[in-house]
């Protein structure tokens, strides 16, 4: 009987016991003891030869490919700022006069393959700025009509002309590119222009969904009570005298000018040549460039550029990847040949 | 007038009456003073505290009308009457039902506790204010704020504002939770109910601890929780005695006797609270739980003293007493607990200390750089000829000068590379730490089974200080020994009783845990084998199988928390010899002062040990975590087993019932051993003759709770011969003698131990001879110089040298490692006593330096003492000690053990854990006066320095050893001596401090931290290690026998000593490497990151522009790459456990400069530029003279540095897991979702950078990803090449382990071998010739030798070891 109470007192205890343990032990799990499965990769000379290798390869092989796309791009670039006596544009740069027009001749040897795009370019230019790439107005410029009577602050001191509202308000907008240009080919002493496509050099995204005018119909009625900005030689809403889908705060133009360049020497997108007889590209030839020089850059030792060029997967021409890649590549090769030499030399004994 | 109504309550007892009587007079008196004195009088009290207390209360009850000015005084008298040194204290009962402002306490706090720290009302302003204390939220406003001034603002000034406000919210939301619990558990504590008396009822009535006040009567049940801290007037205990357990404020779970302050007499037999009548006058209130300096001041000016005896504190649970009445002295915050209830430790480590630093320097790199960004700006304005159509100018269309546009530009420059100085990295330190903490404290490893407590860490940011350690100062007792005492052997007037049968019992108890290393291993291997056979056999079919046997052992015993006695403990098998000769005693005429008897005596009384009776055990209702985890008496399998076999061989009669019944005691374990069944077979034995005759139903239940595992040792040897301890009150102590007669002797006084003493003494009437007789037990040095007359002066003349035998058994007892005590007597005649007593009685009222008188007091009556005997109480090593302190040696760290003990225990503990080794030098240092000690150091100084210069030593390592006594040590620390033994000890292996105080455990440990700048850890168990756990870097406790001090002012606590090598050599280690490499990589992930804006200014004019999105930027360091290093900082493991315990040497990484100091930081911050560099050039170059706009170019930008910094961290990851991989590409992943969600998202918020739409064609650009690519690889790859050349060509001992630890398990320990001893890891064994031996060094020649079975069985089987005199000044 004594016997049978202390076993039982026993089995009690023991189960009181066991709650006690489960509270107060660790629990025994992988993760709390620190004994996860795991990877542990060694960084020996052995083991990365072979990565070094593939690496190397791939990159060379990139490399080439870069390169050789690279190379196939052709760009002709010109520089039209008119700092030189020589320079047709001479005369424009260094006189205050309105719309003066110079005109730059050139000829292609051969065929600037299409679709070629037409740039403009500024070198010197700090798009950058930080104050100037604040000094504008989002929800003017997404077609709130509040804030064309009264524009945000950011747009200081571009953003109240005499007391009326600027619009579109602000540094960026105020200093648009407005240089505009013309492109003749000479065709046996005729002047053939060469149709320049305006459509879609803007970004999808600005053009459909950030900017939008406001839906006032006609679009001038909009902008009453407002002033154009001050550099400007006309309103907004008369950019594109052309084609009136282009007006306001979604011409393409104004568009491209607004997205900033990140470096000071940029290029923007004024056009694109991809039209009748022009859809193959530019043709050997000669070739007259109608500029009407209206944007200063002299005050900041800037150069003002045109460049045609035709892009490919990669864009516009830059052989410095190309060339990076060919180089990082052999240098991984280098390296697993330095490795295998270390590995024959320092080998762990239980890598064999 | 008002104040005369304490005499309308009617019913008073004359007492109270007539205090009532004075109190109006002296009120009258004083009513009149106010009205003709000038009002400033009251302030000018006089010096005398008695006579202010009453004029105050006096005041009180006077004043009818309160002015505001009145308000005041009153609150500033109230903060003086709180702020004296002394208080006087006055019962409630007559002021019951006043108005507060007559309440003569009513300047001390209530009992109701308010912990939280804001109040609803006021939250948030003061958790701000609480907030901004933090330097990095004032940084992070500071910045916020330049950004709202236009001049220099760098972002939009809103958007800035988020993370501070994020940080401040969240901060916030965490305090407001952390109060609202506390204010939760404070109400919870308030109303807890609790019995304060009230006069208009005449009883006792319920209440809540809130109401309690100070003065109240307050009576408290049996486990029952007390509310304040109360004066004890009067116990249920007819003599006023009240046990108390404090284990909810030290942890000690052992009863604790409280009595009644004496000579109130108020007590018998119903306590009646109004007839109190006395002035309380006590101290103003401290945080020492140990010290209460009070005493009660009678109606008649006799002064009754009071102390730490008397006091009940709020906290403490009331046992084995039916109910006790207290008086309220201290109450609410200003309670002992209360007061005792500090935050959680705050220390900052070593490698904190060095991060400051390296964020200073980041402080200067980000001015330099903002000083670059200026000077740069300025350059810029400069150089445009005109001005250009971007140059923005402000509203007047002015355009800034370029010197002040250029200072402008400084601050934003500071806006912009704010992340520089990594503040969240503080951040992320303590989640990482967080993270470790929980490792160490789940690791199973660390978890002790008999204890069932796991280690705790108390100080939560010191962890990876666990991985630097160089130098372990450890105590011995308790620390490296089990502190589990088992009485050995003893020595009665010069005779030596060696208690064979024990000393096999004993081996027989260590058996089955064969891995422990029994120091005294004198028992015949032989006879244990057929022991054990022997308990195998008895052990009926049908008995449980070993594995649950001891569970169901180790289930029972926590349940019964009694402190020190396991029968491992309590058993004590008689020496045959001793016991005829105390029957030859007995009957002798002369039994009344037979030597013999006076020594059992004195083993039975001279203690503080409390008798509390089995029936009347503790009921515990709930068992908290820290009070289950240090119940004391846990017991193992072997100890059932063991128990079995004790229990067999001392009556050859089993049985099966028998043998339950013997379990059945075991789990009792109160019940002492024997049941009467037992008792009957126990026919023939080993026990006293007289033990199976006495009725055994008293004394079975006996249970016995001794503060020191040694008192209960020595009562447990005196109950094996007889003299049984029956019971003790304050005033009395019984004992039952082998004859079966009671004796029961008055009390007259208990002198304490203390540790200046090191002894202590109990003062007794003999019952028979009305003789008053001290009774002395202590250190055998602090006993033998007070010795007078040796006893045996009137014996025979061949005894007569009894000191000098005792003095050599004694000193055999220390050489076997044995504690050695001294009993001695002494006979008080009447007349000294009375004498002595007005004196102690002065003392015990004082209140001033009591301490101080009261030993004084001691020593007066402590001399001239006979010696009777001496004491060898074993205390055993704990499990695998040697192979730690082994391991611990091998990792690099110096291991120095400081104990109380003497020399030779000392040198035979440190041989036997391995602390000193055969081969070694041994360096004994002792000398008496300063100058031989300062030539003993020079001496030994110039020879290890020769030794160490030695060429013929070179290859081998220095096993020099130092061995210095407690005298010797004062003297080579005082200033002029220190840096040589400083020096000295930095050249030792191992140092063995023997006989040091506690103050200078502490003083060794400051000394050698401060003059070596080293880690220092220590590690203790007692009370007496406290002063050293705090002193140094890391303090450990070993919550072991000894209560709960050490543990509490630790750092981290563990249960075992063997638990500290995994602690330091794993957890350590790797919360070190975790940490520096989580930091340094931190360094480099911000500075790698800022210095992209940074170069992206040399292209902007230094206008400070961004390109990148501002929010995406917040997102990259909150969400992007937060997780990532958290991780590594948390889960990161360079090598495995079982290497580093393997191979200690890999410690050494981490020891002294370790892993994160200058090189490391720096190469770090190089590899930063280098990487960002390459990140924003590559880009630059690609996309240069295109049309790319200016967050288009700084979408790849940031996606390079995503995966730059993740796959430098992917190359730091020493092991990946499962977490590691969800981890990193879920960072991966979050960085697309939420880059293209916002892009996607975010039409015209967040100007000027527009992201929409930009991110979803830079991932349509093929070029993007190419870009991506090779900026990338570009890089990381010096880092990786350096990391594969460097483990190729010289790999670190790290990676060599991590190369050992993939092999399998044979050929990797056949390595391992190898590699150590290339290493030069093992000490290469040498001989200890190699040296010129001079005397100042001495190899040990005692060591003992290992015995032979027939020596073990031989009579005086350790005494005809070699001594050697370990006190001779060493000769220079």
């Amino acid at each position: 009987m004594v016997g049978k109470g202390v076993a039982s007192r026993l089995r009690r205890e023991t189960m009181v016991k066991d709650e006690q343990e489960s509270s107060n032990r660790p629990d025994n799990t992988a993760f709390t003891q620190q004994r996860l499965p795991a990877w542990q990769p060694m960084l020996s000379a052995g083991i990365v030869i072979p990565g070094f290798v593939l690496i190397g390869l791939a990159f060379i092989g990139i490399g080439v490919a870069l390169f050789v796309t690279s190379q196939g791009i052709q760009v002709l670039e010109i520089d039209y700022t008119g700092v030189e006596q020589k320079s047709p544009c001479f005369r424009c740069a260094n006189s205050n006069e309105k719309n003066c027009v110079c005109n730059l001749e050139f000829s292609i040897d051969r065929l600037l393959k299409g679709p070629v795009f037409f740039y403009y370019g500024l070198t010197n230019y700090f798009q950058n700025y930080r104050r100037y790439g604040v000094s504008k107005d989002d929800n003017q410029l997404s077609g709130d009509l509040d804030y064309f009577q009264s524009p945000s602050d950011t747009c200081s001191p571009y953003e109240y002309d005499n007391n009326v509202p600027i619009v579109p308000c602000g540094s960026i907008a105020n200093s648009m590119f407005n240089d505009t240009f013309k492109l003749y080919q000479t065709v046996n002493g005729v002047k053939k222009q060469v149709p320049l496509d305006g459509k879609g050099i803007a970004w999808w995204s600005d053009y459909n969904i950030k900017y939008r005018n406001p839906s006032v119909t006609p679009l001038k009625n909009a902008f009453n009570g407002t002033v154009k900005p001050i550099f400007w030689s006309k309103p907004a809403y008369e950019l594109d005298p052309t084609d009136s889908t282009n007006n306001g705060f979604i011409n393409q133009d104004f568009l491209v000018w607004m997205r900033r360049a990140a470096l000071p020497d940029f290029r923007k997108l004024y056009r694109r040549i991809t039209h009748e007889d022009y859809k193959e590209g530019l043709p050997a030839g000669n070739y007259s460039l109608e500029i009407s020089y209206n944007y200063p850059v002299l005050s900041f030792d800037g150069r003002k550029k045109v460049v045609f060029s035709n892009v490919s997967w990669m864009g516009g021409k830059n052989e410095f990847l190309g060339i990076a890649y060919l180089v990082i590549g052999s240098l991984c090769v280098f390296m697993s040949i330095v490795m295998l030499i270390v590995y024959a030399k320092f080998k762990f004994p239980e890598e064999d | 007038m008002q104040t005369h109504l304490p005499l309308q309550g009617g019913g008073l007892k004359e007492g109270v009456l007539s205090f009532a009587l004075i109190q109006a007079s002296h009120t009258h008196r004083r009513v009149t003073a106010g009205k003709n004195g000038p009002v400033v009088s009251v302030f000018d009290f006089p010096k005398d505290e008695k006579l202010v207390s009453k004029r105050k209360r006096n005041l009180k009850t006077a004043m009818t009308w309160r002015s505001p000015l009145a308000l005041v005084r009153d609150a500033l008298r109230g903060q003086r009457a709180r702020e004296k040194e002394l208080r006087n204290l006055v019962s409630n009962l007559p002021y019951e039902g006043l108005e507060k402002r007559k309440q003569p306490n009513r300047f001390f706090p209530s009992n109701a506790i308010k912990t939280t720290k804001y109040t609803p009302l006021f939250f948030i302003p003061m958790n701000l204010f609480e907030q901004f204390h933090r330097l990095a939220n004032i940084y992070f406003v500071g910045l916020a704020i330049l950004n709202f001034i236009p001049v220099v603002n760098a972002f939009q000034p809103e958007v800035a504002l988020i993370p501070i406000c994020v940080i401040l919210f969240l901060t916030a939301l965490k305090d407001a939770w952390e109060d609202f619990r506390r204010y939760q558990s404070d109400r919870k504590l308030n109303n807890t109910p609790c019995y304060i008396y009230s006069r208009k009822e005449k009883q006792f009535l319920e209440r809540r601890w809130k109401d309690v006040r100070v003065g109240d009567f307050v009576r408290v049940v049996c486990n029952e929780i007390v509310p304040a801290d109360l004066l004890l007037l009067h116990t249920a205990d007819p003599k006023g005695v009240c046990h108390i357990e404090t284990s909810n404020l030290d942890g000690e779970t052992n009863l604790k006797q409280r009595r009644v302050v004496s000579g109130l007499c108020i007590s018998i037999p119903d306590f009646e609270p109004e007839s109190f009548n006395s002035i309380v006058v006590c101290e103003k209130p401290n945080n020492n739980l140990n010290h209460f300096k009070c005493y009660v001041e009678k109606p008649d000016k006799e002064k009754v003293g009071a102390g730490i005896e008397s006091l009940l504190l709020r906290g403490c649970t009331v046992r084995n007493t039916d109910h006790a009445v207290g008086f309220v002295v201290y109450a609410g915050h200003e309670t002992k607990s209360m007061l005792n209830n500090g935050g959680p430790r705050y220390k900052r480590s070593k490698l904190e200390r060095k991060l400051n630093i390296d964020v200073f320097f980041c402080v200067i790199l980000l001015f330099t750089m903002c000083f670059i960004g200026a000077l740069g700006h300025f350059v810029w304005l400069l150089a445009r000829p005109g001005v250009p159509p971007y140059l923005v100018p402000d509203t007047n269309g002015h355009l800034d000068s370029p010197s002040l546009a250029s200072f402008y530009m400084f601050f934003t420059m500071i806006i912009l590379l704010q992340i520089l100085i990594p503040i969240s990295l503080y951040v992320s330190i303590e989640l990482v730490k967080i993270g470790q903490i929980f490792f160490i404290t789940n690791d199973s490893d660390l978890y002790d089974e008999e204890t069932d407590s796991r280690m705790q860490c108390k100080a939560l940011n010191i962890t990876e200080d666990l991985g630097q350690i160089e130098y372990i100062f450890s105590d011995k007792t308790g620390t490296l020994t089990e502190n589990k005492m088992v009485f050995r052997r003893c020595s009665i007037m010069g005779a030596e009783y060696p208690h064979k049968e024990n000393a096999i019992r004993l081996a027989v108890l260590d058996e089955p845990e064969s891995e422990e290393e029994v120091i005294f291993d004198q028992s015949p291997r032989p006879r244990q084998m057929s022991w054990s056979l022997d308990a195998e056999d008895a052990n009926p079919v049908g008995k449980p199988p070993r594995g649950s046997q001891r569970r169901s052992s180790v289930a029972v015993h926590t349940q019964t928390d009694v402190a020190f006695s396991s029968p491992l403990e309590t058993e004590v098998i008689p020496d045959k010899r001793l016991l005829q000769q105390i029957s030859r005693a007995e009957s002798c005429s002369s039994r009344k002062t037979d030597p013999y008897l006076d020594f059992f005596l004195a083993l039975a009384i001279c203690n503080t040990v409390v008798v509390s009776m089995a029936t009347a055990q503790r009921r515990r209702t709930s068992v908290s975590p820290r009070s289950s985890q240090i119940s004391g008496s846990v017991d193992t399998l072997s100890n059932l087993v063991k128990k079995a076999g004790n229990l067999l061989s001392s009556c050859q009669l089993t049985s099966k019932r028998n043998r339950s019944l013997s379990e059945e005691a075991v789990i009792q374990c109160v019940k002492m051993e024997k049941t009467v069944d037992t008792n009957r077979h126990q026919t023939c034995s080993l026990h006293p003759p007289s033990q199976g005759a006495r009725p055994s139903a008293a004394s079975d239940d006996l249970c016995y709770e001794a503060e020191s595992p040694d008192e209960a040792a020595l009562v447990h040897a005196a109950r094996a011969y007889g003299f049984t301890l029956l019971a003790r009150s304050p005033d009395s102590v019984t004992v039952r003698l082998p004859s079966g007669e009671d004796l029961e002797f008055e009390l007259l006084d208990t002198l304490t131990f203390d540790s200046n003493r090191k002894r202590m003494s109990v003062l007794v009437r003999h019952p028979i001879t009305r003789e008053l007789v001290l009774y002395t037990k202590g250190a055998d040095y602090a006993i033998m110089e007070l010795l007078g007359t040796p006893y045996a002066e009137h014996l025979r003349g061949g005894q007569k040298n009894i000191a000098a035998d005792t003095q050599y058994h004694l000193d055999c007892y220390a050489k076997d490692g044995l504690r050695t005590l001294c009993i001695s007597k002494k006979v008080v005649t009447d007349k000294v006593y009375e004498s002595w007593l007005v004196d102690r009685k002065k003392a015990l009222a004082a209140i001033d330096n009591r301490e101080e008188l009261l030993m004084n007091t001691a020593v007066q009556l402590e001399t001239n003492l006979t010696l009777l005997g001496a004491t060898g109480i074993e205390d055993r090593l704990q499990e695998s000690v040697p192979d730690t302190i082994v391991a611990l040696r091998e990792a690099g760290i110096h291991v120095w053990v400081l104990t109380g003990d003497k020399p030779e225990t000392a040198v035979n503990i440190g041989y036997a854990c391995r602390l000193l080794e055969e081969e070694d030098l041994v360096i004994n240092m002792s000398s008496k006066n300063k100058v031989t000690c300062t030539s003993i150091l020079d001496c030994t100084l110039e020879e290890v320095r020769r030794h160490m210069a030695d060429p013929r030593n070179v290859d081998t390592t220095p096993n020099i050893s130092l061995v210095i006594d407690g005298e010797t040590l004062t003297m080579a620390l005082s200033p002029d001596l220190q840096n040589r033994f400083v020096d000295l000890a930095k050249r030792c292996r191992s140092v063995l401090c023997c006989r040091v105080t506690p103050l200078q455990k502490s003083s060794v440990v400051k000394v050698v931290r401060e003059k070596l700048k080293v880690m220092t850890l220590a590690v203790g168990d007692g009370a007496n290690d406290v002063n050293m756990i705090q002193a140094a870097d890391v303090g450990i406790g070993i919550s072991g026998q000894e209560g709960m001090q050490a543990v509490m002012a630790s750092d981290f606590a563990l249960s075992r000593f063997k638990h500290l090598k995994k602690l330091l050599l794993v957890h350590g280690h790797w919360c070190y490497t975790r940490l520096a490499n989580m930091i340094i990589y931190f360094f480099y992930k911000n500075v790698a990151y800022v210095n992209l804006l940074f170069w992206y200014q040399f292209f902007c004019g230094f206008t400070g522009t961004t390109m990148i999105d501002y929010w995406l930027m917040i997102f990259f360091n909150l969400f992007f790459t937060s997780a990532p290093p958290i991780m590594f900082g948390i889960m990161d493991k360079d090598v495995s456990a079982e290497m580093l315990l393997g191979v200690p040497e890999l410690y050494r990484t981490g020891q002294g400069k370790g892993e994160y100091n200058f090189l490391t930081f720096w190469i770090s911050i190089l590899d930063a530029f280098y990487q960002s560099l390459v990140c924003f050039f590559i880009p630059y170059l690609a996309y240069q003279d295109s049309d790319i706009d200016i967050f288009t170019f700084g979408t790849p930008l940031n996606t390079i540095s995503l995966f730059t910094i993740l796959l430098h961290l992917s190359i730091e990851i020493k092991s990946w897991t499962i977490v590691h991989w969800i981890i990193m590409l879920g960072s991966v992943a979050l960085y697309f979702i939420v880059t293209l969600a916002y892009s996607a998202i975010c039409v015209t918020c967040n100007p000027p950078s527009n992201p929409y739409w930009i991110f979803q064609s830079q991932m349509a650009d093929p070029m993007f990803y190419l870009i991506c690519i090779i900026s990338t690889v570009v890089a990381l790859l010096p880092r990786y090449t350096f990391h594969v050349l460097r483990n190729s060509v010289a790999p670190s001992p790290l990676i060599q382990a991590k190369h050992l630890d993939r092999m399998d398990p044979t050929t990797r320990d056949q390595w391992i071998q190898e590699w150590r001893s290339f290493r030069g890891g093992r000490p290469v064994r040498r001989s200890k010739l190699d040296t010129p031996s001079s005397s100042t060094l001495e190899a040990p020649d005692y060591y003992p030798e290992p015995l032979s079975v027939s020596d073990a069985m031989g009579d005086d089987l350790t005494l005809n070891a070699v001594t050697v005199n370990f006190q001779r000044p060493v000769q220079t």
